[in-house]
């Protein structure tokens, strides 16, 4: 068998494995990614788009800023049709326990620098209209935004084309490491660093991995142009959406440049199969009801299912794999690794290239998952 | 708010055209409880609808007869989902409907084929039926000069009707070859009902050309048509521009409950029953084949429904007969490569989300045009420029996911079975 080498060979790619060809290739390295389906197939095809800024805990709160900053910054380059929009987020309150959520969240996201309001009811009407009545207000978040993952995908792989990236698409990685990637046809390629952005399959490619798949709907609607100004998203999330056991739906909707609504979210464990489960899918849209009645006479034209790669402690686990120096990992982005690709690659890059991080790194290291499985 | 209706049936049958109203009838006469749902308003298929009363037809002995054996008919309702096994979500202006069966049986007919050229967009250029649906609902044709284009025999179909309503037909262009339809006539011959059919259209086109081996290369106008250039270089002014390319079988339904199909149609064994236990389908899903096939396998899928196997395989040689003209068809209008090339790079192919070509021409299959430029997701679900690209890029269309039809979003919510939070 014939061994081709690269310096880095990344498997996958979605949005992840695309910022960090992007991100090794303009630094100058020789750079191979491989794809076993289409480009942004997976995850990245079924995410929402929201870059959002999360202080679920403080490493979840740097990264996803430094993510934000470096869409922000990239936005003048982005074409057209990654739509990227700086709509802002709304949290939505409806109880006087979620508006003590949305005064917590004015002063931690105001001591990280990300400039928030605090609305009241009625500014909350008044910034959206078709929310139901009642509500206790909400925070807005004005620099968040959205935008369309696979053409942001699609963008970043052709930068890193444009740097002398290669890409292969339809080579399905069976094993990977000591400096090798195996293929399904048996052929081998060599490489100094291999990185597995596989998502929620990362286990596959590297066992004892603690990454799970975490199933999640949505539903997007005709167009309703003017409907919907922000994302918004209901702070009963937090409540629900991190139960690591059970189900969960939360009110979760976000406008598109067509007019269009895109509704979520859901969460389930333990699902493999990517059909549309009704029970979940109409908790999801009866939640959704909830917050906005007038959307049920909306027409619904789609609704598909994607697999968010979960791991314990809610956050991603980005650098080198003990025990193998080839190996680095960035995956286990759960449902904000379209917002927080740009910063992991940034952040995997600098280890590799042992360049000052911008952010502490620590929290990300694969190295805090390792050690249990190292141990077994 | 909406109302939530539950049905149950020994057997369903989806589509109210010839197959499924003969499929309904013959399952009812069987002493099952029988549901038929159709989304028109009234039942009959594209080609009985509106013919349903006329004393002495075809169309009004079959819905006469399912009156009589109580077939309870859902007009005006639409099926979207299939959420759980045995069960399918419809719904109707205002209500949903939780449809339940042992038996299932898929008539859905079929669609026109739609290839983009340019202008194809513009307002007066439409589907061949789907002009003839318009007319029937009110639009005023008499006099009203038009062009029939595509290929397949609809279009002569079309034409006669268009004249009956005074419309000034100036010609229709075959894109299939003098020798092809040769050849079809020929076959005619071996069905004397289709033969005197076609036979009877030609008497009432007198005078209008027929032109073959012609296709539009181009509809020209500035905020609606004006004229259309012919690939035989001649320009014709004209008000209305019908023009379809044969048909489609409509198989998303199908899909969605997970039978099998090959080359674009429902895959059946001689019962008409499909891949999936339980589920036939009869009529255009699978293939296209006239109405005589269709109400022929709609008779066949009801018997073999209710059970009556030795009742269905009398009309086995019935069919056999039929099917030839089917294939007669197949061979006629198949699409000649030149419709290939007449989209300009600019010109749309997915109205919905406005693609134009060579936004498609990029890509490598029908799943990562979509990804990328969101070709097919609109409201059509990809129904006009799905079997466009087909035909242009030969892409394989996709997995089909509910709801099938856009539907109102507390009819997808609904949960009836459970009750825990259907909507209403
Ligand atoms: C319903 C839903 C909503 C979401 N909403 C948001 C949101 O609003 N904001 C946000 O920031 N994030 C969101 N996310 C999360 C986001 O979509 C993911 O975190 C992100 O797409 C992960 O990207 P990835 O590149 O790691 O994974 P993927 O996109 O899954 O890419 C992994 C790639 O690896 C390939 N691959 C796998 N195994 C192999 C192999 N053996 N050989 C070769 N290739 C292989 C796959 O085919 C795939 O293309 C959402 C996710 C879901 C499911
Ligand atoms: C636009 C058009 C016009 C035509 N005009 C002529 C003509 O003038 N002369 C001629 O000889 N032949 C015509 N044909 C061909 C003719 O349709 C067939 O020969 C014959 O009608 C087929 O019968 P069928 O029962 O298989 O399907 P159809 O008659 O098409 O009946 C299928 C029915 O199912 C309904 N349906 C589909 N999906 C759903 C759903 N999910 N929920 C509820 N209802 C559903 C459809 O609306 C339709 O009413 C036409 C075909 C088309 C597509």
């Amino acid at each position: 068998m014939s061994k081709a080498a690269y310096e880095v060979v990344i498997v996958g790619a979605g949005i992840v494995g695309a910022a960090c060809a992007d991100e090794f290739a303009r630094r100058g390295l020789q750079v191979l990614v491989m794809e076993r389906d289409a480009l942004a197939s997976g995850a990245t095809a079924a995410g929402m788009g929201h870059i959002v800024v999360m202080d679920d805990s403080e490493a979840q709160f740097a990264l996803t800023r430094y993510s934000q900053r470096l869409w922000q910054e990239l936005q003048p380059e982005l074409p057209d049709n990654v739509e990227y929009e700086q709509c802002g987020t709304i949290w939505i309150a409806a109880d006087e326990e979620e508006m003590e959520e949305v005064l917590r969240k004015h002063e931690s996201y105001g001591k990280g620098g990300v400039p928030t309001e605090v609305c009241s009811a009625q500014r909350l009407k008044h910034l959206e209209p078709n929310l139901r009545d009642g509500m206790t207000g909400g925070l807005l978040v004005p620099e968040d935004g959205v935008l369309y993952p696979p053409s942001a995908a699609w963008f970043l792989i052709g930068r890193a084309q444009q740097h002398g990236a290669q890409l292969r698409l339809g080579a399905s990685v069976v094993e990977i490491g000591q400096g090798r990637v195996r293929l399904r046809d048996g052929s081998e390629i060599r490489g100094d660093i291999i990185v597995n952005a596989t998502g929620a399959s990362a286990p596959e490619l590297t066992p004892g991995l603690e990454v799970k798949s975490r199933k999640g709907h949505l539903v997007i609607t005709d167009r309703y142009p003017g409907f919907l100004r922000h994302q918004l998203v209901e702070l009963g999330y937090l409540k629900s959406a991190h139960s690591v056991s059970s189900d969960s739906v939360a009110f979760n909707v976000q406008p598109r440049r067509t007019g269009q609504i895109l509704i979520g979210s859901s969460r389930q464990f333990g699902v493999e199969h990517k059909e549309v489960d009704q029970v979940i899918l109409a908790r999801m849209l009866e939640r959704a009801q909830q917050y906005m009645p007038t959307l049920r006479g909306m027409l619904a034209v789609r609704t598909w299912t994607g697999f968010r790669a979960a791991t314990p402690d809610k956050l991603p686990l980005i650098g080198s794999w003990p025990g193998d120096k080839s190996l680095f990992l960035a995956t286990g982005h759960e449902g904000l690794g379209i917002t927080t690709s740009l910063g992991t690659a940034r952040i995997l890059v600098d280890q590799i290239m042992a360049t000052e991080p911008e952010i502490p790194i620590e929290p990300y290291l694969p190295s805090r998952t390792a050690k249990a499985y190292l141990r077994a | 708010m909406t109302r939530g209706l539950r049905r149950s049936f020994d057997v369903l049958v989806v589509g109210g055209g010839p197959a499924g109203l003969a499929a309904s009838v013959r399952a009812a006469e069987c002493g099952l409880r029988v549901g038929l749902v159709d989304d028109n308003p009234s039942l009959g298929g594209q080609i009985w609808r509106g013919e349903t009363t006329q004393g002495g037809s075809d169309a009004a002995g079959w819905v006469e007869r399912s009156s009589v054996v109580g077939v309870q008919a859902l007009s005006g309702t639409r099926v979207f989902h299939y959420p759980a096994p045995g069960t399918l979500l419809a719904e109707s202006e205002d209500e949903v409907y939780e449809l339940s069966f042992q038996k299932l049986v898929l008539a859905t007919g079929a669609r026109e084929r739609f290839l983009p050229f340019p202008g194809w967009t513009l307002p007066n250029v439409m589907g061949a039926g789907g002009l003839q649906a318009l007319v029937k609902s009110g639009l005023p044709i008499n006099g009203k000069r038009v062009l029939v284009a595509g290929t397949g025999p609809l279009l002569v179909a079309v034409a006669a009707w268009l004249r009956r309503q005074g419309a000034n037909v100036l010609a229709i262009c075959e894109q299939a070859s003098w020798f092809s339809l040769a050849r079809f006539g020929a076959a005619l011959l071996h069905h004397p009902q289709k033969l005197g059919q076609a036979l009877s259209l030609r008497g009432q086109l007198a005078g209008v050309r027929f032109l073959t081996s012609c296709w539009p290369m181009a509809a020209q106008g500035s905020d609606k048509l004006e004229a259309v250039v012919l690939s035989r270089g001649e320009r014709v002014v004209c008000d209305f521009l019908a023009c379809g390319f044969h048909l489609v079988p409509n198989t998303e339904l199908a899909q969605l409950v997970g039978c099998q199909t090959r080359g674009g149609c429902v895959q059946v064994d001689e019962f008409q029953q499909t891949s999936c236990a339980g589920v036939f389908s009869a009529g255009e899903p699978t293939g296209i084949g006239g109405v005589e096939l269709s109400v022929v396998e709609g008779q066949i899928a009801g018997l073999a429904a209710a059970g009556r196997r030795q009742e269905a395989v009398r009309h086995f040689q019935q069919r056999k007969k039929v099917q030839g003209f089917a294939k007669a068809l197949d061979r006629a209008f198949g699409l000649r490569q030149e419709l290939r090339t007449i989209a300009r790079p600019e010109t749309i192919v997915c109205r919905c989300e406005d693609i134009a070509y060579h936004h498609l021409a990029e890509h490598k299959s029908w799943r990562v045009a979509k990804l990328q430029t969101r070709c097919g997701m609109g409201p059509c679900q990809g129904r006009i420029c799905g079997p466009a690209t087909e035909f242009l890029f030969h892409w394989n269309p996709d997995s089909v996911r509910p709801p099938i039809f856009p539907a109102q979003l507390e009819h997808l919510a609904w949960i009836g079975c459970s009750g825990e939070c259907g909507a209403g």
